[in-house]
């Protein structure tokens, strides 16, 4: 390579990193700026607004506010209990059913696996007007339960779909060896459960953070305020104290915490997922 | 696949059921019933006994030319629409250059990078729509003094009409660049070694090779990425709720498919909630989403499969 060369390429991967740093800041700065001004006092926040907090400027009362005023803790539980249940519905129907498309053959197999995969592209929210008068009839208005059965069924088509397909690169020999053994069709489910972790892994994550930031159906099925989750909390709250900016800078913080918890120890299986095992 | 126990043959095993049915059950019940019902419900109308009567197609024609619903619906769809065209527009290109500069093997804290960038992806769309009404507050003055910088005067940006769908567009994009730019890595980094080194000892230039031999083989991603954002889009409901409430303010210049439902359904100031319109607006919005649908797994893709016989 000429000198040139040298010089035009190194400038090329210098920009490239630069590129990718600014839109690093971009990215995260309103998400910084909200969090450390969370902790100051009411003129350092419009005053200083870049400014760290220091022993001059530090102030809570913004969480003390919203700890009087708001239910968070209550709000984290409920959020808790719904995507813990729905991933825990998804989780056993999902790898139940992906295991009878993936291992047998029956009169149907490829059209039920069609059927399921039918509600990977549309919205269950299309279908509200329906299944609020559904959960209406079955006594489930403003409970939890309910949400946990309407994630469970938006999230089971994709996790089939996934669970299945990886099953199905599982080898015979191991099947059939505990068949000879004499173990019995339930055995053999419960067999292939540890081998499908990588994928499981991914359906987990994928459905989780949907699942934990849903603003829709807390807001319709399930709005009372004991039911209420993080974001339907958040959302209320915000409203409410919308001029009160130590309130809410410090519910912003304290709603994002969770999913950032989440997502920091969730990063790996999450990329991966989206990116499909390409990224090694 | 195991066949079926000769003797067992028109009986179906029980496990089979067994496995099957939480899962058929619980995704019938709860999404594909209400989703068929909703459907059936838009072609009904309340009637004077409390019940409701079937009146055919009569409530999308409401929605499309009585003058109580056309405006809002028309106008909520064209404000769709070019959400949809700035998220194609922004979005995905900014994802493919972000992720081409992180597929190259020169780029290093490709991890930390990568990671830092989706950050806002994973955040609620509550959090990041008030994250951004701060931001963007005339009272804070932080979008005021970055915009002095570089030379742009500052604007009540969602309170105008004008601007107000612009910003909010671009909000959602900054939330959801991470998706595209994900999907596009994984894809980048899948092309084989060997086929850019070919191209560069045939002298091909940085450019070049972008153009003309990436850019081919990720097409799939492209139509992929493209579907997510449409039914995604036509389907965004919570960050005009959450900046400019159900009312998708300055004057429904704001208003999407998804407001609109939402308010016809449940109501709003003097609107009394109408479910049987909520649903045709539903149905409405199905037909979209459907229709884009199939012109990704009808159009594109099968495209693709062809030249890729013809190759």
């Amino acid at each position: 390579m000429t000198d040139f060369a040298v010089l035009s390429r190194r400038v090329q991967i210098v920009t490239m990193h630069l590129v990718l740093l600014a839109y690093t800041v971009f990215a995260l700065f309103p998400v910084i700026l909200v969090v450390i001004n969370s902790m100051k006092a009411r003129n350092a926040i419009f005053r200083t607004p870049y400014a760290l907090p220091n022993p001059d400027n530090f102030d809570l009362v913004g969480y003390e506010t919203v700890f009087e005023r708001a239910g968070f803790p209550s709000y984290f539980l409920n959020s808790l209990i719904v995507t813990a249940g729905a991933l825990a519905l998804i989780f056993i129907a999902g790898t139940m059913a992906a295991h009878a498309l993936a291992e047998y053959k029956f009169p149907g197999n490829t059209a039920l696996g069609l059927y399921m995969a039918l509600g990977i592209m549309v919205p269950i929210r299309l279908g509200t007007v329906s299944l609020l008068q559904l959960i209406v009839n079955l006594k489930l208005a403003d409970t939890l339960t309910a949400l946990i059965l309407i994630y469970a069924a938006s999230g089971l088509p994709l996790a089939v779909f996934v669970l299945s397909q990886f099953m199905r690169q599982i080898p015979r020999d191991l099947k059939d060896a505990a068949r000879v053994d004499g173990a019995s069709e339930y055995r053999i489910y419960a067999l292939i459960l540890p081998l499908i972790r990588p994928a499981l892994g991914t359906v987990m994550v994928f459905n989780m953070i949907p699942i934990w930031n849903d603003l829709w159906f807390p807001l319709i099925v399930a709005p009372s305020e004991q039911n209420k989750t993080v974001t339907l909390g958040a959302q209320t709250f915000l409203g409410q104290f919308v001029n009160d900016w130590n309130a809410v800078l410090a519910s912003l913080t304290l709603a994002a915490l969770p999913v950032i918890i989440l997502y920091i120890i969730f990063s790996r299986q999450l990329i991966r997922g989206l990116t499909a095992g390409a990224v090694k | 696949m195991n066949e079926m126990p000769a003797g067992s043959r028109g009986k179906f095993p029980i496990h089979i059921i067994v496995f099957l049915a939480p899962a058929v059950i619980i995704y019938t019940l709860f999404m594909i019933w209400p989703l068929l019902d909703s459907l059936r419900l838009s072609l009904y109308a309340p009637s004077p006994d409390g019940g409701v009567t079937f009146v055919g197609f009569q409530n999308y024609a409401t929605l499309f030319n009585d003058p109580n619903y056309s405006e809002r619906f028309w106008g909520a769809l064209r404000n769709n629409v070019v959400f949809f065209i700035i998220h194609m527009a922004v979005q995905n290109p900014v994802g493919l250059l972000l992720a081409s500069f992180l597929a190259s093997r020169v780029t290093r804290f490709r991890t930390v990078f990568r990671t830092l960038i989706f950050t806002p992806t994973v955040l609620s769309v509550v959090l990041v729509g008030f994250i951004w009404r701060l931001i963007l507050s005339p009272l804070w003055g932080i979008s005021e003094g970055i915009l002095a910088v570089i030379g742009i005067e500052n604007q009540p940006w969602l309170g105008l009409p004008e601007t107000a769908l612009p910003t909010l567009s671009l909000v959602s994009v900054w939330q959801y660049v991470g998706i595209p730019m994900m999907l596009f890595l994984a894809a980048l980094i899948a092309i084989p070694d060997e086929i850019i080194e070919a191209a560069q000892v045939d002298g091909a230039t940085g450019w070049n090779v972008f153009w003309q031999i990436k850019l081919p083989l990720i097409l799939p991603t492209v139509g992929i990425v493209g579907v997510l954002t449409f039914v995604g889009n036509f389907n965004a409901f919570d960050l005009i709720y959450t900046t400019q409430t159900a009312l998708a303010g300055p004057n429904f210049a704001t208003d999407l498919l998804a407001t609109l439902f939402y308010r016809t359904f449940f109501g709003f100031q003097l609107q009394l909630g109408n479910p049987t319109m909520g649903a045709t607006v539903a149905g409405v919005m199905f037909a979209i989403i459907l229709a884009g649908v199939l012109v990704y797994l009808f159009g594109w893709q099968r495209r693709l499969l062809r030249n890729e016989v013809q190759l």
